[in-house]
């Protein structure tokens, strides 16, 4: 991959609100040579999506998350991928990730309520051919997601004025 | 009453402060910090220093000196690893060797540095030429220290860089000493080599010295910084003022450098070891990591600097405010004559209107005038922010002066 191609992924991670004109601006080039290669990284699935990172919490919404811990049994030619990517399917799972360690798949879950979340588990997640098992954490509180801390930390503040 | 003098025939109170102390004028800036502490939400672009913490590594190694108990006095010149990375990086960076023993000297902040530098050279009433506009503290520690400071004028036609033909004129048979400031604050100019090797050239043809303040050498976004001191035949009439502040985002730890000729630093030292008496210890170990470690930072540092410089470089230019390409440092220096105010009237109403800070021109020199300083290290959100609020105040005044 090439330099400009892994400077225009950079800021987009950091800020997907970015528009080509800008990102041009920053790197100095043309707008037209960043508008077509942001578009072949989107063809090409290397920019998946653009999701603005929300605190629910904040909001009032009482939302509720769980990280499933699955046991799987891999399946005859096909590995973990057959059963990921069917866990992937369900609109419930919000990320499912394949780890070394202790257990297989972690997937987050969210729904309305906790019973919400425990259903799902018990009727749709466990029950799945392959599924050996799985462990259900509820999340508490979310203190860093996608790289942004959530709370208000103190943050040591510049003099606004200096030579 | 008898034996009393009668009260019409006290003496007249005494001064207590110097003639000297007295003849400064009070710091342009001053007026804005106390204007800005009364209000809220205010967006500044009128600091002097990085928006980022120090790298997390160097300070760890502070923080591990600290609890090793390192908090007593270091040597006067300063640490013998700190100067000896110094050497080396100088070495390495410009080809400059500098003896570590005798040549460089660990001060506090590139501020000491000048601030002993010029009163180790000067005679009263010898002569320093530097640049206007140009850094705040130029002026006044030339003034301190009993010498007289020669402003040059620079033009944004000449991308605010300082021209030897100036210089030569302002020579005089009392010029003991050229000050410059390369990457420059307020403007944001750059010298190329030719530049100051025609600067080289003059210092040669005088005899003079050459204090050359590079705290911005790191700070380069186009072409190479060249380093005074390595131009042919410099070294030997160069003092070289730099630090960690800007390229480490070190500022409060206060730690510089001196590098000279021997017979200069020696004059140097000896008021240094009886003012300062030497730099923050926890501030050299920060340092001595910093040049070990410190390369990424840096380098990540100065790319978001590029892009935040090309994005309020071509934003100012955008509302109608024409500006030179600042080529370093990280300000630019936009004019504001389309608004037909002046450059304190801009800020003053600006800040007011629109709660955004900038610094008048004007603080830093006569040649400052009809500019005002915009810092851009500071985060993107906030220089758009500014630049959109920049905007609105320009089209008003515009309009207003058009109506």
């Amino acid at each position: 991959m090439d330099e400009m191609s892994r400077k225009i992924l950079e800021l987009l991670q950091e800020d997907a609100c970015l528009t080509p004109e800008r990102i041009a601006v920053m790197l100095g080039q043309d707008a037209e040579v960043i508008q077509a290669e942001i578009e072949r990284l989107e063809r090409d699935r290397i920019v998946i999506g653009r999701k603005a990172l929300i605190n629910w919490e904040r909001a009032g919404d009482e939302q509720v998350w769980a990280i499933i811990e699955v046991r799987v049994s891999p399946q005859r030619d096909v590995g973990f991928n057959s059963i990921a990517n069917r866990i992937a399917r369900f609109p419930e799972t919000w990320s499912v990730y394949l780890l070394s360690g202790t257990y297989d798949l972690a997937v987050q879950v969210f729904g309305r309520t906790m019973r919400e979340v425990a259903s799902f588990v018990s009727e749709k997640l466990a029950p799945l051919e392959g599924v050996e098992g799985t462990t259900t954490h509820f999340l508490m509180k979310r203190y860093k997601d996608r790289g942004v801390v959530f709370e208000d930390l103190e943050v040591a503040e510049r003099l606004p004025i200096t030579p | 009453m008898k034996g009393y003098p009668a009260p019409s025939s006290a003496p007249a109170a005494r001064e207590r402060l110097s003639e000297r102390v007295r003849g400064i004028a009070p710091s342009g800036i001053r007026k804005f910090f106390d204007l800005i502490a009364t209000m809220d939400g205010v967006i500044s672009l009128g600091v002097g220093e990085p928006d980022f913490t120090t790298p997390w590594h160097i300070r760890e190694a502070a923080i591990y000196s600290l609890e090793r108990g390192y908090t007593m006095y270091t040597s006067n010149h300063g640490l013998p690893e700190l100067r000896q990375a110094i050497s080396q990086h100088l070495a390495t960076r410009y080809g400059l060797e500098y003896d570590w023993r005798s040549e460089l000297l660990v001060t506090v902040g590139v501020s000491e540095g000048l601030d002993i530098t010029v009163r180790a050279i000067l005679d009263p009433g010898d002569e320093v030429i530097v640049p206007d506009p140009g850094y705040v503290s130029y002026a006044p520690c030339v003034a301190l220290a009993g010498g007289v400071v020669v402003p040059v004028p620079t033009h944004e036609a000449d991308d605010f860089r300082v021209q030897a033909r100036a210089i030569e004129a302002a020579v005089t048979p009392r010029t003991k000493a050229i000050l410059i400031g390369y990457p420059n604050n307020p403007t944001g100019a750059v010298m190329g080599r030719d530049d100051l090797a025609a600067i080289a050239r003059i210092a040669e043809e005088h005899d003079l010295l050459v204090l050359s303040d590079e705290i911005y050498d790191r700070l380069t976004y186009v072409g190479e910084h060249t380093c005074f001191a390595a131009l042919p035949g410099m070294r030997e009439r160069t003092v070289l003022l730099g630090g960690f502040s800007k390229a480490y985002a070190m500022t409060g730890w206060r730690v510089g450098y001196v590098a000279a000729p021997p017979d200069v630093l020696a004059g140097a030292v000896k008021i240094h070891q009886y003012t300062a008496l030497c730099a923050p210890m926890m501030g050299q170990k920060a340092a001595v990591e910093a040049l070990r470690r410190g390369e990424p930072d840096v380098a990540a540092m100065v790319e978001e600097y590029d892009r935040r410089r090309r994005v309020i470089v071509k934003g100012l230019r955008d509302v109608g405010l024409p500006c030179f390409e600042p080529k370093g440092a990280f300000y630019a220096f936009p004019s504001i004559a389309p608004t037909g105010l002046g450059d304190e009237e801009f800020a003053e109403q600006l800040l007011v209107e629109e709660k955004v800070a900038v610094v008048p021109g004007s603080a830093f020199g006569a040649c400052g005038r009809g500019h005002v300083r915009c810092c851009y290290a500071t985060s993107m959100p906030k220089i758009e922010e500014a630049l959109e609020r920049i905007g609105r105040f320009v089209s008003r005044r515009v309009a207003a002066g058009r109506g």
